[in-house]
């Protein structure tokens, strides 16, 4: 056992690689996870460097391909892109609003060898989804590219992000998405930052309100067993421990943005300091093995107290890397959301902002998000 | 909710797709592919899951892999009903 300590630790293979096609996007979601920063369409990787990219994933060990943006079907290399991933053995996952999707390029897609396709829904009432996705026809639009994706017989997992506008609907966009067809479905409450973090008044539902929808997603977990599997990310704000963020940092996954700098998770860049290596310049092994960004949270050993000496330091690493930066000042303290952390209160405090909404106040106005794409035509 | 006893002996189980047995070259292992998930299979399963073509049934299954590894049949039996069982309920075998 002592020897084994002594001993560094080879940087575990990598399971998942995120790509972030592009940012381009038709919707607006207002609580989108992208930067504020958006990449540009001038800086876009090309399509032979996408290529390279996942070639080289799956040479280190990556075994999911998530195509994800803004809105990767605003890529017109798209379908080569995932006869690409098909050839170098990846399981491929498109996640996407459905905006750009045509009957005929889901075959395309599906002829490709595309394994899963993940659809987001903005709520379950169309007026209201097209206005929290800033436009028009969206909802139907999605209701089409689900019975494609079932036409063409590749899985389906909806996702639905959840906040004030649509709250009182959770537990109803699980039963819409066993109506679409879905296989799965992703019932995930808001994380405050980047776009959502603008739009935090807005967006922010009140404690009963998300007691009420917590409760009644997990009754259809149970009624649904067997049917549609649940996956259910509900505000951590109560909770006693923070989540492992990303599996571990450096751990599983990485993110490669449009203009291909690589990040261990997708809000990496709100943390000052970071050195984040490129594709162009570098190769995917390289930069999991090698670049500071990867390394810098990589492990247990830049952990501070109260981490550095508890048990639980293997398990959820600390909590999120982002989340003690933005509430303590500092990446490496123990994420505030655990019941240790001597900034525990400060989520607390977070937590009774949820108690001050007034439910019945309107959503205001949203700042939506921007880099609009053009939907091509039908 | 699917317990092993609801699955009858001539369902004839499959891979979904968008659910793919790999043998990882990286890791050395056979792994069970979905959406967001990975699985380890052991040896057992990955006996149990090559031969779900959905043409075989359940009881062929069961006889092939008896005589194969001349086990007691009521044994695999099981095996095979509650690896199905929790694969269905996870909706990565459909039966
Ligand atoms: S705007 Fe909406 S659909 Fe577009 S990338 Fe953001 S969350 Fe996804
Ligand atoms: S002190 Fe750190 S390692 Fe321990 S439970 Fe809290 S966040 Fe996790």
């Amino acid at each position: 056992m002592n020897a084994r300590e002594t001993t560094p630790t080879p940087v575990p293979a990598p399971v998942g690689i995120l790509a972030e096609l592009t940012h381009r996007c038709p919707l607006g979601c207002p609580y989108c996870s992208n930067p504020i920063e958006l990449d540009s369409r001038a800086g876009e990787l090309d399509t032979e460097t996408w290529k390279r990219v996942f070639s080289e994933a799956a040479a280190a060990g990556v075994l999911h391909a998530h195509l994800s943006g803004g809105e990767p079907a605003a890529r017109r290399d798209l379908v080569e892109i995932v006869a690409h991933c098909k050839k170098v053995g990846l399981y491929t996952n498109l996640i996407t609003s459905g905006i750009g999707i045509t009957r005929e390029r889901m075959r395309e897609l599906a002829e490709a060898g595309l394994d899963h396709v993940q659809l987001s829904i903005q709520d379950a009432l169309p007026e209201s989804a097209d206005r929290i996705a800033g436009y028009k026809g969206a909802f139907a639009r999605k209701i089409d590219v689900a019975k494609w994706v079932n036409e063409v017989g590749i899985p389906l997992t909806v996702n639905a992000v959840i906040h004030r506008a649509n709250i009182a609907r959770a537990g109803r966009m699980v039963e819409f998405a066993v109506e679409l067809g879905a296989r799965r479905v992703e019932i995930a409450h808001t994380q405050y930052y980047a776009w959502a973090l603008a739009n935090r008044k807005a967006l922010m539902p009140s404690r009963a309100q998300v007691d009420k929808a917590v409760a009644e997603v997990e009754r259809l977990r149970e009624v649904y067993a067997g049917k549609i599997v649940v996956d259910h990310v509900a505000p951590d704000y109560y909770a006693k421990y923070p989540k492992a963020c990303m599996g571990g940092w450096g751990k599983r996954t990485l993110n490669v943005t449009p203009h291909g700098r690589v990040l261990p998770c997708h809000a990496a860049e709100t943390i000052p300091g970071l050195e984040f290596w490129n594709v162009r310049e570098h190769s995917v092994p390289d930069i999991w093995a090698n670049s500071p960004a990867f390394n810098a949270y990589r492990g247990t050993d830049w952990m501070l107290e109260p981490c550095r000496s508890c048990p639980r330091k293997s398990i959820d690493f600390g909590g999120c890397r982002c989340q003690a930066l933005a509430l303590t000042g500092d990446a490496r303290n123990a994420d505030p959301i655990c019941h240790l952390s001597p900034y525990h209160d400060k989520v607390a405090a977070i937590a009774a902002t949820f108690d001050e909404v007034d439910a019945n106040v309107p959503a205001s106005d949203y700042i939506y998000r921007t880099l609009k794409t053009q939907v091509p035509a039908q | 909710m699917s317990g092993a006893a609801a699955i009858s002996a001539d369902s004839k189980p499959r891979l979904p797709r968008g659910v793919h047995l790999k043998h990882d070259e990286t890791r050395g292992e056979w792994l069970l592919l979905a959406p967001e998930r990975v699985l380890k299979t052991n040896a057992i399963a990955v006996e149990i899951l090559k031969r779900c073509d959905g043409i075989a049934t359940l009881s062929e299954i069961v006889d092939d892999l008896a005589a194969q590894f001349k086990a007691e049949r009521a044994q695999i039996e099981t095996d095979v009903k509650t690896l199905l069982g929790e694969l269905a309920a996870k909706r990565m075998v459909d039966l």
